[in-house]
Order: structure tokens, then sequence, then C-alpha cells
């Protein structure tokens, strides 16, 4: 059955690309499909394991087994929904527009599912192809160069990835149940502190790890909004999620690095937090802080290295879990706000934007709760995943502030960077006086706010009841 | 009667009416205010219930599988319920108020959803039964003191102003994090009950915890440094202002410290922690009095008299006198509502006018509303047998004890307060009206002054032990017997130099202030230049040149030349396919791909074959 959840989105581009049916309609059922169908997989899971289980050959299997696949498949699915239900594609580009989200979709469920570490690796390859394409055909800005340096990160990152992936692959098996049994029944690995920094590097440029991250914040204010939203909502956390998958099995070799780590995440969090708050456009905003956010999940990746394994350390797995989830929802909704905003106005500038608020009461209802989201608010996803991920960081506390602790106390502070840049931005584009650009604004399609109020339902939903992400890693 | 497990209607009784006014009255505002108002009338009802009970319940809230849970519960003991009474009792009359008050307001529902949002958010902070949920509500009150303060978003000032709250009090929250964390590993539990610092840990470390914890209630209670952010809240409507950013959320950071030390127990208070606290609370009070001197909103007096206020209360607690600061808590809360519901009834009648220097004569325009707001003021400059004079008097005998300068801060301040509040009397309600405002001014109605009444007798009478013993927040509070000594004196003499300072300068209808325009008023006027410099050296100066210069760096070494040099090794590789290429991006972009994925399916069936 899982083969579905990854079958279905590329027949419904096919035939929109290739048949010619209509886009927006196709891909919604399409995206429906793996909705339910996602859904009923991750709920009917715990009676049914085998049905959720499926091996092609020797290449291809898939599992619903890990609690963060789980996870992942649930925001995979949920952020495909709301962006091919919300976007508003331009008439010449309506097959591109929602063929590139189900093709992301594809992928990343795919890169998710996978037990098999190369088809693991392939799914998120065939994934970035849409995305390259994308920012190249149909960016803002000077897209050429964009897509081309988001390209070579991504593919040099890619390589180096897939160098460590087949040094451990080659000595331990190459599917993650394999190698779990062999660290299990008591393996050793040869170098592992090299093939751990080969992974650092390659999912950390995945996942804008700094100083990897400069591709990521132009790339995302270029990329059309169904790109964005799946790109920074759903993709991005191949990296984090690989981490974590990786983790157990390489905990010798993640160790060797992870002073360097708690360094290069405090400046994701820090150095990049300021850079967000130099920004004076809403899409490179929002992109760089996408890109400090990710330092909050690499903290929980460091504290549970430090600590050694997820039953010494449980904060830090569930938390950076329910954070990627969170993440990913808020962003996507963030960044769909910012299509809208761009297609009412004409502009992102935050200065020429002003007393939205009056024109789009909606719109500012919903962006104000998709802020406070990214900013840690309690009641919203985020708080509970960042909550959590803090806990990590005090977990291998003993008597003193360690180094982990002290990086956990640095993050912190991104708390007031977070304030400072979206409550700025907030002020700006919809409070205050009615500027020029935002006396265009009209109203937003049904669909676009039906899209809005759907990831907002799921972050009330995720941030009052996080038992319903945390109970996968409990059972 | 009323069952304990009532309390859980009383949290979340406000949150389930501020999300059906949100969503079902959103454009109905008398349906709205109303729901709001009854809503806050059985929370009321379920408070007075309350008092006395004890108990403790809870439900997980997250669970990990191990021994670690978040929980949301309540722990009821006097410190919860009596503080209860306060929140749910000035939380009730400010309902009634803001019906009068905001009758004619466009975005009325949007604001009685807001103070539903805040009465839910301040109960979760009172009735916490692990620190991790004070957060969690400390949080949610900072939201809605965000959206209310917020509530003419469209007034630059306004939108500036929740801003500026919220980002300060993040600044605070920052602290209290670390606070609670360390807390967390240092005892082991998040809950207030179980709560312990090991007698072996190093003394450093519980400095740090604890002041930590104070950073939290130093944003909420507005304390020295961070005191900027509640002048400014002034820009909300004057109910939110009372019961907000007078009464109640101010109090939670002393709420708070209060609870950790019942928890932790006095004792576990190091010296330099204490030290720390009362010094705080004693610059808070004196700088905050002297602004007050020198300000002309009556609001923004109003303001800084109760950051002065609110120095007192920390003052206290760093002297480890956690029942003198409730008490000044608990008699504080209902003479500033009244004084800030009385400015509201006198704003509310000069039309907006707010400049005491516009206004004049109002005591025999304004009867009720004029004599409501005198006997506030008594009650705030502490003269003899009104609730405010206990309370003060309670304080400044624990400082005489502990450290007898903060005792002479403490009657300096009480001198000040005398001082700006009998200006403000003497200026607005007494000489000639000094607008057309003022002259056009007449008493409000009842939905006003009824509160105003209520909160007036409450103001005189609440000190007393009759009430006191039974409804200070403190466990075991019993109010100190009365007797002659320094304090009194001091406080007397304090009094009279106010009252006759004021007199000599403000009475007989002065035009305007005589004792404005030279540099000293100028100071006091501009905040001490404190909130300048925060704006020009911290944020434009340190976070925005800083800001610049990582954004500059970001973009050309780490972007341009460290990453980027890597990047155009691969690049001259392309340069090598563009010429073999038509130079669209596109075709290189799925060469690449189609490449990358040749790569692969290759190396998957290389590997995969051996």
């Amino acid at each position: 059955m899982l083969i579905w959840l990854i079958l279905t989105p590329i027949i419904a581009s096919a035939l929109i690309g290739l048949c010619k049916a209509p886009a927006r309609a196709t891909a919604l059922i399409s995206a429906s499909i793996t909705l339910l169908l996602g859904i009923w997989a991750v709920v009917d899971f715990d009676t049914n394991a085998a049905c959720w289980q499926e091996a092609f050959g020797q290449t291809l299997q898939f599992t619903l087994a890990p609690p963060m696949s789980k996870v992942m498949l649930i925001l995979t699915i949920l952020v495909t929904f709301a962006t091919v239900l919300g976007t508003n594609a331009p008439d010449k580009a309506k097959a591109s527009w929602f063929n590139s989200a189900l093709l992301i979709s594809a992928g990343a469920t795919g890169a998710f599912l996978s037990d098999n570490i190369i088809s693991f690796f392939a799914f998120h390859e065939l994934a970035l192809i849409p995305t390259f394409v994308m920012i190249g055909a149909y960016g803002r800005g000077d897209k050429r160069s964009i897509a081309w340096r988001a390209t070579v990160y991504l593919g040099a990152a890619s390589m180096i990835l897939l160098t460590g992936l087949i040094a451990i692959g080659s000595q331990l098996g190459y599917t993650f149940t394999e190698m779990k049994a062999a660290v299990e029944a008591g393996a050793t690995i040869a170098h592992p502190e090299i093939i751990a920094g080969f992974l650092i590097i390659g999912f950390g440029t995945l996942v804008s790890l700094f100083p990897f991250h400069s591709w990521a914040a132009p790339a995302y204010a270029s990329a059309p909004t169904p790109v964005a939203m799946m790109h920074a909502g759903v993709l991005k956390k191949f990296g984090l999620f690989g981490l974590f998958m990786f983790q157990p099995i390489l905990e010798s070799g993640f160790r060797y690095w992870n002073t360097t780590l708690l360094v290069l995440l405090v400046c994701n969090v820090i150095w990049v937090g300021y850079v967000t708050v130099q920004q004076r456009r809403l899409d490179l905003l929002l992109g760089n802080s996408s890109v400090m956010h990710m330092g909050y999940i690499f903290l929980a990746f460091a504290a549970l290295v430090s600590s050694g394994s997820a039953a010494l350390n449980p904060w830090a797995v569930q938390g950076a879990a329910l954070l990627m989830l969170a993440h990913g929802l808020s962003i996507a909704l963030l960044f769909l706000l910012c299509g809208q905003i761009e297609e009412q106005t004409g502009t992102l500038e935050i200065n020429s934007l002003g007393g939205l608020g009056g024109k789009l009461p909606r719109m500012a209802f919903v962006f104000g709760l998709a802020g406070m989201a990214s900013i840690g608010l309690p009641g919203l996803a985020n708080f509970a995943g960042e909550f959590l991920v803090f806990f990590s960081g005090f977990a291998g506390f003993n008597g003193g502030f360690g180094a982990v602790q002290i990086a956990t106390i640095l993050c912190l502070w991104g708390l007031v960077i977070g304030a400072v840049y979206m409550l700025r931005a907030y002020r700006n584009i919809f409070q205050g006086d009615l500027s020029n650009a935002s006396s265009y604004a009209t109203s937003i399609s049904v669909y676009g706010v039906t899209a809005g109020y759907f990831l907002v339902a799921c972050l009330i939903a995720f941030g009052f009841v996080p038992g319903l992400i945390l109970q996968f890693f409990t059972r | 009667m009323i069952e304990i497990e009532n309390t859980w209607l009383l949290l979340f009784l406000p949150l389930a009416v501020a999300a059906c006014n949100w969503f079902f009255f959103g454009k109905k505002g008398n349906i709205a205010s109303l729901v709001s108002t009854l809503a806050c009338l059985v929370t009321l009802i379920i408070s007075i219930g309350l008092l006395g009970k004890t108990g403790e319940e809870s439900f997980t809230w997250i669970s990990l599988g191990n021994a670690f849970n978040l929980s949301i519960g309540f722990i009821l003991d006097d410190l919860s319920t009596r503080m209860m009474l306060i929140v749910t009792g000035i939380g009730f009359l400010v309902h009634v108020f803001s019906l009068a008050y905001m009758k004619d307001d466009e975005s009325k529902a949007r604001f009685f959803t807001g103070l539903s949002l805040f009465m839910f958010s301040m109960t979760g902070i009172v009735l916490a039964n692990n620190i991790a949920m004070t957060f969690i509500f400390w949080e949610l009150v900072g939201l809605s003191s965000y959206l209310l303060i917020g509530h003419w978003y469209k007034k630059n000032t306004a939108a500036d102003a929740a801003k500026k709250a919220f980002i300060t009090n993040r600044v605070g929250d920052f602290g209290f994090l670390i606070g609670i964390l360390t807390l967390w590993a240092l005892s082991g539990t998040l809950d207030f009950s179980m709560m312990a610092i090991p007698a072996e840990t190093c003394e450093t470390l519980v400095n740090i915890t604890l002041l930590c914890l104070f950073c939290g209630a130093v944003g909420k209670s507005a304390q020295f440094p961070l005191h900027v952010w509640l002048p400014d809240a002034m820009e909300g409507p004057t109910p939110v202002s009372a019961l907000i950013h007078a009464a109640t959320m101010v109090a939670a950071g002393a709420y708070m410290m209060v609870r950790v030390q019942t928890s932790l127990t006095v004792g576990a208070f190091p010296e330099l922690t204490a030290d720390v606290i009362s010094i705080v609370g004693a610059i808070t009070a004196i700088i905050a009095a002297f602004m007050a001197t020198q300000q002309n909103d009556i609001k923004r007096v109003l303001a800084y008299s109760t950051l002065s206020q609110l120095g007192y209360m920390v003052m206290a607690l760093g002297l480890l006198s956690g029942e003198s600061a409730m008490y000044h808590l608990y008699t504080h809360a209902w003479f500033k509502a009244l004084l800030f519901l009385g400015a509201g009834a006198i704003i509310f009648a000069c039309h907006h006018e707010q400049d005491i220097w516009k206004m004049g004569g109002l005591f025999k325009r304004m009867k009720i509303t004029s004599f409501c707001f005198l006997m506030g003021t008594l009650a705030l400059i502490a003269v003899p047998f009104t609730s405010g004079f206990f309370s003060k008097e309670m304080i400044l005998e624990a400082a005489l004890h502990k450290h007898p300068a903060l005792f002479w801060i403490g009657v300096g301040v009480a001198t000040l307060t005398t001082f700006y509040m009998m200006r403000v009397i003497l200026v607005v309600f007494f000489g000639k009206e000094r607008s057309k405002n003022a002259e056009h001014a007449h008493e409000v109605g009842p939905t006003m002054t009824l509160p105003l009444i209520v909160l007036a007798v409450l103001s005189i009478i609440s000190g007393y032990a009759f009430m006191s013993d039974n409804l200070v927040p403190f466990n075991g509070f019993s109010a100190p017997e009365f007797h002659f000594g320094l304090p009194f004196y001091a406080s007397m003499g304090a009094l009279a130099l106010g009252i006759i300072a004021a007199v000599i300068f403000y009475a007989g209808s002065p035009e305007k202030d005589k004792l404005s325009n030279n540099w000293v008023s100028r100071a006091l006027q501009n905040r001490l230049y404190i909130d300048a410099f925060y704006d020009k050296v911290l944020i434009r100066g340190v976070q925005g040149i800083g800001a610049a210069i990582i954004d500059c760096l970001d973009q050309f070494l780490i972007g341009g030349v460290i990453v980027g040099g890597i990047a155009r090794l691969v690049a001259a590789i392309g340069g090598l396919l563009r010429k073999l290429q038509s130079g669209s991006i596109l075709a290189y972009t799925i060469l690449f791909g189609l490449g990358m994925i040749a790569v692969v399916f290759f190396t998957v069936f290389y590997s995969c074959n051996n």
C-alpha cells in the first residue's frame, strides 16, 4: 500500500503533464488520496504493521516502522494538501505549478519511507529537480544565478552525502534495518568520524547548516510559492531526518564532531538570526528565518549525540520530530501568505506595505497566528517542539553548564531575535497607516483562505495535543 | 457548594468564551461583550467559592514515555485562591466598566475576545502547579497584552507600543527560561510542591538560577532595566491599563517569585540574590517616582506610579518579606485599578483628552468619579487607615530591619508619590477649566460609576485585618499590629512634605507647570533618556549596525568567498558544459538532475549486486 503514497502524485502529475488533465482538480484529488491513505497508514500501523512495510526487490524497501518516518509522512501529506489547495497558479504555468508540488511530494514521501539508503537518497534527488527547474524558469529576481547556486550547493552536498552513505553501507549493509541490527550485534565501523563528517556536511548543507546556508534564503525567496512551501516545509527536513536515523548507527562518529556542530548550530540561530533581522523583503526574511530555525533542530541532534541514545534523551528525538513537523507547517503557511501578499499588493518590500490588516483582516489573523507559531507561542505546535528541545539541552546537566547547556542558552536568545524580526514585519505589513501598495489589496481567493485555515488548524491541533505526534515514540 | 473540580471550569471557561466570541460573534460586538462579562461573573463566583480550599489536580499534557511529564494542573492554597479573587474581582469590574467605555468601538468583539483570552492566561499563571505551566501562560498573557495594547492597531503609536511590550518581555523570558531549565536540572522536577534545590549545590549556581528566574519577573513586572514597555502600554484602551497593566498581569512577576519562594522556602535564597532583587526594586521605585512627577498625560502619571509601586513589591521580595509584597500587591490592585478606571471615566468625559493641563475644575462636574478618584489617591499616598497605608507600613518596617538605606529610599518614594498624586488632584479636579473639553465634561453613567464606587470602598477598607487576613494572597497571612515607630513617623513626614510641596506649586489653578522648562524636568519627561538610549544605542546601534555587518559578512564572506569558492570551482566545470550547450538554465538543471540520477542508479546496481 505504501507505494501508492508515492505513485499517486506521480500518476497525477503525468496526467496533468501528458494528458492535459485539469491541473488543480487532479492535483487536489491526488493530494486528498495521499492525505487519507497516509492518515490511515499511521493510524493502522499499530495493528497491521506488516501491511505497511513492503519490498520491491533489493533496492526499493518501504517501511513505516520508524516513528520519525510516520511524523515526516504526516508532514508531507498535510503540506502537500495545503499547497495544491492554496496556491494560485498563473494561467500560463498551471501544469508546472501543480506538477512541481506533486513531484516534490512524491520524492519526499519516497525518501522518508525508504529503508534502503540508496533509494532514500535517490528519492530526495528526484524531489530536488523540480525545485531547480521551477526556480530557474519562474523564479523572482536573478533567477538564473540563484537556481545555479542552489543546484551547485545541493548537488555538491548530495555527492558528499552519497560518499558517506556508500562508505557506511558497504560496511554494514544498505538498509537502516540491517545497519541497526549490525550495530546492535556489535559490529565495528572503520573510520566512523570520517563517515560522520561526510554525513554532517552532506545532510547539513541540505538543511542549510551554517556556513553552508547561503543557497537557502535566496532560493526560497525566488522560488514560486508551491516550491517554496514544499521545499522549506517538507523536503528540507530530509537532512535532519537522515541525521536522526543515522545517530544510533554512527554514535561515536557523530560524537567526534559534536563540539564543532554545537558552534555551527549556535551560528545558525544567532548569526543567521541577525541576518534575518536585517532583511527588508518578506520573502528573504522568511527564507532566512527558516535557516535560523534549523539551528534548534540541530541543537536537539547535538543534545542527543551528547547523551548517547534516545533512551537517555527522549526530549531530543521527540522534540525534534515535533519541531520539524511544526516548522514545516508554519513555514509553508508563511510562504503561502507571502505569495498571497505579493499577488494582492505587487510588492514584498516590508516598508512599502503597511495597514494591510484593515484591508485583509482574515489574512492578518492567519499571518499573526503563523508568525506567533514561528516565534514559539504556547498553544501552537512549534512551542511544544522548541520547549522539548530546550529540555533536551539540559537533560545531560550534571552540576554545571557544559557545552550543550551553553549552546542551549545561546540558542534561547534566538527567541528574542525571532520576536524582533517577526513582530517588526507584522507591525510594518499589517498595522499602522495604509500604504499605497496595500490599498490595492482586494480579497484572497476562497482556496487560499481555506488552505491557510487548514494549516492553522493543524498548528493548533498539534500545539494543544502534541501527544498526537509523540505517541508514535512511546508505543 | 463549589467543589475543587470547578477549578477546571474557572481555567477553561474564559478560553471557551474567547474562542466562541471570535468565531461566532465576530461581528456582534454587543453579544460578545455580554458573553465575556457573564463568563467573568461566573469565574468570580467560582473564585469566591474556592476561597480557603486546598488541593492539587493535574493532567498530563506531554509525556515522553519516561518519568518526565509536562502537565497542566492547578494548586489551590491561600496564595492561589486569594490571588484568583483579585484577578476575577477586578476582571469583572473592568468588564462591566468596558461595556460602557468601549460602547462605540468598531472592534468591540475583538476587544472582549482579548479580555477573555487574558482572563484565561492570567488564571493559568495563578493556578499553575508547575513552573513550565507558569511559563506557558506567562507567554499567553504576553500575547493578550500585545493584542490589547495594539487594539487600535491602525494607530502607529499603539502598534509600536504593542511590539515594544512583547519584545521587552521576551528579553525577560530569555532569562526566565534559563532559570526554569536550570531549576529543573537541579531539582529534577517542575512541580512546585516537590521542588527543592539540593543542599550540596554550589551557591553560584543557586544565585544564577534564582536571578535568571527573577529576570522573568523583571520583564513582566516592568522592573528596571526592562521597565520601558509599561508607560508605552498606556496606548491601549484604559480598562486594559487598569486590569492588565496595573492590577494583575504586571503583578504576576511578584506572584511568581513568591510562589517560588514558597516552594523552595525563603531560606533557599542566598544573600546575593536577595540583595540584587531588593536593589532592583528600590531603583525602579525611585526613578519611576521621579519620572511620574513631570508627566502630563494622566495615564502616564499612573503608569509611572504603577512602576514605582511594583518596585516596592519587588523590594519587599528581596527583603525576603513575601507577605508584605503580597499585602501591597493586594491593596495596590484595588486602588490602582480604581485610579485607572477613574482616569478612564475622566478621559471618556473629556472626549479622549488625556493631558492634565487641558483639564481642571472637574470636581464640580463629575462628583462621583472625583470622589472615588480621591479615595484611590488617599490609599496610594498612604494616608493613615486607608488600605495602602497598612501595606506600605509593613514594607517599610521590613526594610528598616534589614537595610536602613532601602528604608530611606522607600520614604523618599512615598514623598514623591504624595507629591505627584496631589499634583494630579489639584490640576485635574480643582481650579479653572483649561479647555473646551473640560468645560463640557459631565458625570459618566452608572455602568462606569458603579465599579468605581465598589473599588473606592475596597481601597479604604481592604487593609483592615477582618479583610486582609482572609484575602491577602499569602499562605498564613495575618496583618501585623499597628504601632507607632520610626516607619510611621517617617511616612507621616513624607505625606506632609509631599502635600505641602504640591500645594505650593499647583494650588490656585496655574496654567502650566511651574517646575517645567528646565533640564531636570526635560530629563524626567524624557524618562531619563533610558528609552532613547535603548532605541538609539542598543536597537539602532548595536543591533542595527551589528546585524548589518553580519548580513554583509554573510553575503560576501560566507556566501561569496568561502563557500562560493567551491561553487566557482564547480562552475568552472559547468563552464565547459556551457560551451557545449545552449546556455539555458533549464537545460543545465535538467541535465544535472538526470546525471545525478544516473550516478545514483549506477551505484545502486553496482553496490547491490556485489
